[in-house]
């Protein structure tokens, strides 16, 4: 007898507004519906009426977790498009931003992954060695998010020598945090019945459907922009790329654990190799013509198409996210296992979380800050936290 | 025994208000403990109640062309038998040699009625996620009851072939604690593993997964209903620790049995937050074929007075 259960139209887990309809015979998966498209933002509308340098604020928000990712791609599409030559400081700084985002995306991951097993305790401690790092950010860059570390023709803030060692303590913290974690992962047998076999995607599948990132290197497919085609320090620095055969959640866990060590290398060869001199060059016009952005964020490649007129804005600009393209495979790769397997199936392939909430503090009634109050407040908070740091 | 006599004992104590206070505070105990051990601060002691309060006072929300009887009725299916078995449990051992006509087949009955009531509220909520939860719970209880009934069998071998719950606490007071032994270790395990599963506690937590099927059996429920179907919850907690402490560590007729107690639900805590949630074919072959096995064994082992 088939039966449908419906996980959507908001995600009761994920709160994301996505639809997955799952036909069920019994407890097994037979087949899987996808419906997308509940929230439409525009914002490769709104980039048209904005001009380049506005641009990378914009295209920041389009996801509350990855959000160097979109500003990166988008800046190196402009820089494409113009013919500018990034210097090797801003370069340096941008990839250690996009590593120290991919560390802290794939332990958002995994903390998840623990929380979709009904393993609380995993979430909990993995979240707080990530949190470090958001300090880290807020340190550096005055935002534990939406860093706005990207502009057209290189970095937007310096990083201070004074923060090096910041950065270093925290790239220690989190080695052997990430040594226990995979540990702890590879050697539960009760995690392993949970993960191993599970959600199997194959080479073959992963090439038809065009999936990126962690989830096509723990199919097999070692697809990554970072080594196909290098860009700003990446070329300069020595790492390896993490993939495994098997294709299932496993594969796809241990990718990302492993990629966290991956990271943690390149970061500390970056900071001990960084160039002195300007971090961005100057750029005065975009000349017309048009460019392309590939950046690797932590859930796969994300794509950006600009094309210039000579004017001050775009006149298209058209945004890949890795997630569309990773999410219709979650077809192929539940069928044939239980619903107690769906909910993380669904979960590995890391669906990108689109839309970050606003605070809104309200008492008796009223909203208690403004807009402006709350910019205030967090203003403050990094000052503390930079205070805290020099002493 | 006057009437007032018998509602006091099964409405205030040690029934139903005694049993789902200190539940709810041992609910309280559970969460500030999981919370430590997430690094979290947790919340303040009468949070519990708070929420049970918070829950009476919302709106009970009915879905449309639900039998009214019988989705109401439930819940309180699960609230009754654990009043009795409190009531049965503390009167058995306050006064093991009394005539009450308590033995241990009746409480294997009570504790099998909480999970029916979760199966029919479940199934009359006319909702597939609910669908789903209770054929789960209806594994999980076909799961777990098994290898629960054999160590009952070896704990009345034990007994002397007495399946009268006063005789059981006897002979523990008379020769030592039944724990004692190898046979004894085998059973706690598995009453453990049993309870943590009637509990409905992670690894066992998948008829209600919130994770997979949004609280399965319950999602229909709201208000009172779900308070009560909270409260339930509450109790067994209280209620299975005791009734393992009775059949195997010497029963709890001095002070000694509350370090005992502690220690238990520190131990159903820990097990809970130190594994992720296990599928329901993995736990059928877990109790069947794992635990069938152990309690097999301790039931030979019984027999041979080990």
């Amino acid at each position: 007898m088939k039966r449908i259960v419906p996980i959507g139209p908001y995600h009761p887990l994920q709160e994301e507004p996505e639809f997955f309809k799952l036909i069920v015979e019994g407890e097994k998966v037979i087949d899987l519906e996808i419906n997308i498209g509940y929230n439409h933002r525009g914002h490769e509308f709104l980039a048209q009426k904005m001009t380049y340098d506005q641009i990378p604020f914009l295209v920041e928000r389009i996801c509350g977790i990855c959000s160097d990712s979109h500003p990166y791609a988008y800046v190196m599409a402009v820089e494409d498009a113009a013919g500018i030559t990034v210097p090797p400081r801003g370069q340096y700084i941008r990839t250690i931003i996009g590593e120290l985002e991919r560390i802290h995306s794939h332990y958002l991951w995994v903390g998840l992954a623990g929380h979709f097993i009904g393993y609380n305790t995993v979430w909990m401690w993995v979240w707080r060695y990530r949190e470090p790092l958001l300090d880290i950010f807020e340190l550096i860059m005055g935002n534990r998010n939406h860093y706005a570390i990207n502009r057209v023709g290189g970095a937007r803030r310096d990083i201070l020598p004074e923060h090096y060692g910041k950065i270093e303590e925290y790239l220690d913290l989190v080695e052997e945090k990430t040594h226990m974690f995979t540990k702890a992962v590879l050697d539960d047998p009760v995690i392993l019945a949970r993960l191993e076999n599970v959600g199997v995607l194959s080479k073959e599948d992963a090439i038809a459907y065009g999936v990126l990132g962690p989830t096509a290197r723990g199919s097999g497919y070692a697809i990554d922009v970072r080594k196909d085609d290098p860009y700003d320090a990446y070329d300069k620095v020595d790492w390896d790329l993490i993939a495994f055969d098997e294709g299932d959640i496993l594969a796809k866990a241990k990718v990302r654990l492993l990629e966290c060590f991956e990271s943690i290398k390149i970061v500390r060869q970056c900071l001990k190799d960084i160039p002195d001199g300007p971090i961005a060059a100057r750029v005065d016009e975009i000349p017309s013509g048009e460019g392309i952005g590939r950046h690797e964020a932590p859930r796969g490649e994300v794509f950006h198409y600009v094309r210039s007129d000579g004017s001050n804005m775009p006149v298209r600009h058209k945004i890949r996210a890795p997630s569309y393209m990773n999410i219709p495979s979650n077809a192929v790769a539940v069928r044939g296992y239980s619903i107690a397997d769906a909910a993380l199936v669904l979960a590995a392939v890391d669906p990108c979380y689109c839309c970050t909430e606003r605070t809104v503090v309200i008492e008796n009634g009223k909203k208690k800050f403004t807009g402006n109050d709350l910019l205030t407040l967090s203003r403050q908070k990094t000052e503390v936290l930079r205070r805290r740091y020099r002493r | 025994m006057s009437v007032i006599r018998i509602l006091f004992s099964y409405l205030i104590f040690p029934g139903f208000l005694f049993t789902s206070v200190v539940g709810l505070f041992l609910t309280w105990i559970d969460r500030k403990v999981t919370a430590r051990i997430h690094w979290r601060v947790g919340p303040p002691w009468y949070q519990p109640y708070a929420d049970f309060l918070k829950l009476l006072l919302k709106e009970t929300i009915i879905p449309e062309g639900v039998s009214k009887v019988l989705f109401l009725l439930a819940p309180v299916l699960g609230l009754v038998a654990m009043s009795i078995l409190a009531v049965m449990l503390f009167s058995m051992n306050m006064d093991p040699g009394s005539t009450f006509v308590g033995d241990l087949i009746v409480m294997i009955y009570l504790l099998a009625l909480p999970p029916l009531g979760i199966m029919l509220g479940g199934s009359v909520s006319k909702n597939p996620l609910a669908s789903v939860g209770v054929s789960r719970e209806m594994t999980q209880y076909f799961a777990y009851e098994l290898p629960f009934l054999i160590t009952m069998a070896s704990i009345i071998l034990k007994a002397g072939g007495s399946i009268r719950f006063g005789d059981i606490i006897i002979a523990q007071q008379a020769s030592g604690p039944f724990l004692y032994s190898i046979s004894g270790v085998i059973a706690a395990i598995v009453i453990l593993l049993s309870t943590q599963a009637k509990l409905g506690f992670v690894p066992f937590d998948m008829p209600e997964a919130e994770q997979e099927i949004m609280a399965g059996p319950y999602i229909e429920y709201s208000g009172v209903a779900f308070a009560m179907y909270r409260v339930v919850r509450a109790m067994m907690l209280f209620l299975l620790p005791l009734f393992l402490i009775s059949v195997l560590w010497g029963g709890f007729g001095n002070w000694w049995a509350i370090p005992k107690f502690l220690l238990i639900v520190v131990l159903i805590v820990l097990i809970k937050n130190t594994n992720p949630r296990i599928r329901i074919d993995q736990s059928l072959r877990f109790f069947w074929l794992g635990i069938g096995v152990l309690s097999i064994a301790g039931l030979i082992l019984a027999v041979y007075g080990l």
